[in-house]
């Protein structure tokens, strides 16, 4: 605002006279101005984000398999609610579901685990640096690589997993052809392709990014803690816990805010994790939502572009109910600053 | 900024002369594999094709498999190409039924195709019409590691008994039957459908497919009581469901392993794993109904030409040419695999001579579970044949299961 109050008074003192008649457009400019600068902005987000909601809403009370015929029309039809009431009885669906909501549940052990690690590391001691960029490191390599150091990691045969266990339930042979093999008395766990604990393999390697996010999140906000306060509840007696409890959270109540913010947020753009750890298997098992709707629509065994955008509006649904509280929250909190 | 002006102006009038170009007998071919053989062989045959057709100019866009996979959904209604590759089956359906793909039984009646290409003739034929012109597919059958077997004194199993008497003989010397890895999905698809050929044969195959038997079908149940029994006595490797069938190697390399249902192409992966032509060897997979004809997996590759073509008369004479006997040799040889045209003559590897034989004298070329049935009914029977590796006591919950989906697909 006050860079346009700015311009607009520079532009009065080098134009023209007052006896120049004034238009409509010098006359509204403070109202047209902050418009003309969210235009571009409003272009794109509605090329880009507001149509293709509309559309994929559209798509999903047809069934089409995604082709244009030979003239460029559309081979959908429309089949109205048919996709919202096989989705009612789709397996799948419920699975998904299901694993979007332990993907919210234990995403959240982020915020505490980031907290806490953040405390430790809150010190002066030589190095400490060094100590808090290695804890920051998993954020700033990319999911994909988190995914693949995972898989690597849960692997029975050659992973960490595999080797701590072959270490102890297992026994080197010779076999048949003379090379060296292993012999189990227990075979090593399967972690992704066990329908049970596959989810939370993936949340688990999940949670090493998203700890150290918030881990700098608190590591920051812990900065601003005022130290007269701190001092002042020191002479009151206050220590440990109750210092953290009382002195020390409430400060921190932006950055928690901010934490579980971007930890819901994490938790549901899993998509990356688990098309590279599982693609949604052992047979679905590991599917969320929007892995379920990506392998509906676009996989190579999907085309099913109604049934897909069904998925994404029931995700849209859920997620609006997300965002609108957000909103709701940030509304309240700037009302209560002033 | 002038310098730029005048490049991109450049770039416009070269960009115009070629677009001008186009008019006069230009063909332009997509083309869905760059990896170094398939990329060579295909580039070759156009080669040759240029020096029969001097008249037409031929441009190429070579594109990544699963890149191509997507693509073909748009440029086959927007800008498309004179000729696509793209697979036989299934998977040319939607194409064909969007009438996207261009009717080519013309180019198959005058050339003869009938006769030369007969034994892949159903699998590109959709309401009694040819849809597109193969020019290579390959064998599936049961690789094996010949050392162990001449250590156990094991011949290559020619039926059930002894297949399974050989299994057993691997397991009491400590080595697990058969390698595999389902992380993929299609592997296990590979087992199914041999077991399901071998009990019930070519028609049931196609049937299932096409969604004319249920899942919970006796012969169906037949074909998952055989695989149960052989999941049951721990024919196949432990944690297959996080090994893609290349990770599925290692275990084969090592000797843990003996046998490994595949196509083709795995060969040259074996060879890359360090095992030599003499450790590894080749059988069909063994008769299991007696007496019943023998049909195989034969997944082919094909070229179509879009209904939205510009230079049809070109792509028809260039349809006609990769399915010379010559050409098919010489392509098939680079990229080794095995030419469609019985006029063609294979290449030298014993793979491929056994493979020649193989299909050559089969009842009935099946494409694969995944090329045969929609995709989704494939995606779900394939996740179905998982879950049923991983746990037996499931089969009646999954072939329900499948049976849902199956409703639903070939409604």
């Amino acid at each position: 605002m006050a860079v346009v109050g700015v311009s607009s008074e520079s532009r009065t003192l080098t134009g023209p006279g007052p006896s120049r008649p004034r238009g409509w457009f010098h006359k509204n400019r403070m109202a047209i101005a902050p418009w003309l600068f969210v235009a571009p902005a409003l272009l794109f987000f509605a090329v880009y984000v507001i149509i293709p909601i509309f559309q994929s809403i559209a798509i999903s009370f047809y069934e089409w398999n995604g082709l244009y015929d030979v003239n460029g029309e559309s081979t959908a039809q429309w089949v109205g609610f048919q996709n919202y009431i096989k989705l009612l009885d789709d397996s799948r669906f419920y699975i998904s579901l299901k694993n979007n909501l332990i993907w919210l549940v234990l995403y959240m052990l982020a915020v505490p685990v980031g907290l806490a690690i953040a405390l430790f590391l809150n010190q002066t001691v030589t190095g400490i640096r060094i100590y808090k960029s290695m804890f920051f490191f998993p954020f700033v390599i990319s999911q994909v690589v988190v995914g693949l150091i995972y898989g690597w990691f849960y692997n029975p045969d050659f992973g960490v997993v595999g080797s701590v266990w072959k270490a102890l339930f297992c026994e080197e042979v010779i076999n048949i052809v003379g090379n060296v093999t292993t012999k189990c008395s227990v075979s090593p766990p399967d972690i992704l392709a066990d329908e049970t604990w596959a989810t939370y393999g993936i949340i688990f390697a999940g949670l090493w990014p998203q700890i150290a996010y918030c881990m700098i999140l608190y590591l920051t906000g812990l900065n601003n803690v005022s130290p007269d306060q701190i001092e002042a509840a020191r002479l009151d007696g206050a220590r440990g816990f109750k210092m953290l409890r009382h002195v020390i959270l409430p400060q921190l109540g932006p950055a928690t805010f901010l934490a579980i913010v971007v930890t819901v947020i994490g938790a549901l753009r899993s998509f990356d994790m688990i098309a590279i750890m599982t693609r949604g298997g052992p047979y679905g098992s590991t599917n969320v939502l929007a892995y379920y709707m990506y392998e509906t629509a676009i996989s190579e065994y999907g085309d099913r572009y109604g049934y897909g955008s069904a998925i994404a509006t029931v995700l849209f649904l859920i997620m609006l109910v997300y965002i609108s509280y957000f909103l709701w929250k940030m509304y309240q909190d700037e009302k209560g600053g002033m | 900024m002038k310098l730029k002006f005048k490049s991109t102006l450049i770039a416009a009038a070269i960009g115009s002369m070629i677009s001008t170009l186009a008019l006069a007998g230009d063909l332009v071919i997509n083309f869905d594999d760059p990896n170094p053989g398939p990329k060579a062989g295909f580039e070759a045959a156009v080669e040759a094709f240029k020096k029969a057709h001097p008249d037409v100019n031929v441009t190429v866009n070579i594109n990544d498999r699963e890149a191509h996979k997507t693509a073909i959904r748009n440029f086959l209604s927007a800008d498309a190409p004179d000729i696509t590759s793209w697979y036989p089956g299934n998977r040319m359906a939607p194409f064909v039924e969007a009438g996207l793909f261009d009717d080519v039984s013309d180019v198959w009646e005058a050339n003869g195709f009938s006769d030369t290409l007969a034994a892949i003739k159903p699998t590109m034929t959709i309401d009694g019409k040819q849809w597109g012109v193969p020019y290579t597919y390959y064998q599936w059958g049961v690789y094996y590691r010949k050392d162990i077997f001449d250590k156990l004194e094991l011949a290559e199993p020619k039926n059930w008994d002894e297949f399974n008497a050989a299994a057993m003989k691997l397991k009491e010397a400590g080595v697990t039957p058969i390698t595999i890895g389902t992380k993929f999905l299609w592997t296990a698809a590979g087992v199914f459908d041999y077991l399901n050929l071998r009990i019930n044969g070519y028609d049931v195959h196609n049937d299932l497919t096409a969604g004319k038997i249920k899942y919970t079908d006796d012969r169906i149940k037949a074909v998952f009581m055989a695989w149960k029994e052989m999941v049951d006595a721990g024919y196949f490797i432990e944690n297959h469901a996080t090994m893609s069938w290349q990770d599925a190697i290692a275990p084969f390399q090592n000797g843990d392993a003996a046998m490994y249902v595949m196509g083709n192409f795995s060969v040259d992966a074996y060879k890359n794993a360090g095992l030599t032509e003499d450790q590894i060897d080749f059988f069909q997979f063994p008769e299991i109904t007696p007496g019943l004809p023998r049909a195989e997996e034969a997944p082919a590759d094909a070229f179509f030409i879009p209904a939205r073509a510009k230079n049809k008369e070109d792509a028809r004479k260039f349809l006609a040419f990769i399915a010379q006997p010559d050409i098919q040799t010489e392509w098939n040889n680079t990229i080794g695999q095995l030419p469609i045209n019985n006029q063609a003559t294979v290449g030298d590897s014993k793979f491929l001579k056994e493979g020649f034989e193989t299909l050559s004298t089969a009842a009935g070329l099946a494409q694969f579970y995944d090329r045969d049935a929609p995709a989704q009914m494939a995606k779900a029977g394939m996740e179905g044949f998982q879950e049923f590796m991983l746990d037996t006591s499931k089969m009646d919950a999954i072939l329900e299961r499948l049976d849902k989906v199956q409703e639903e697909v070939y409604k």
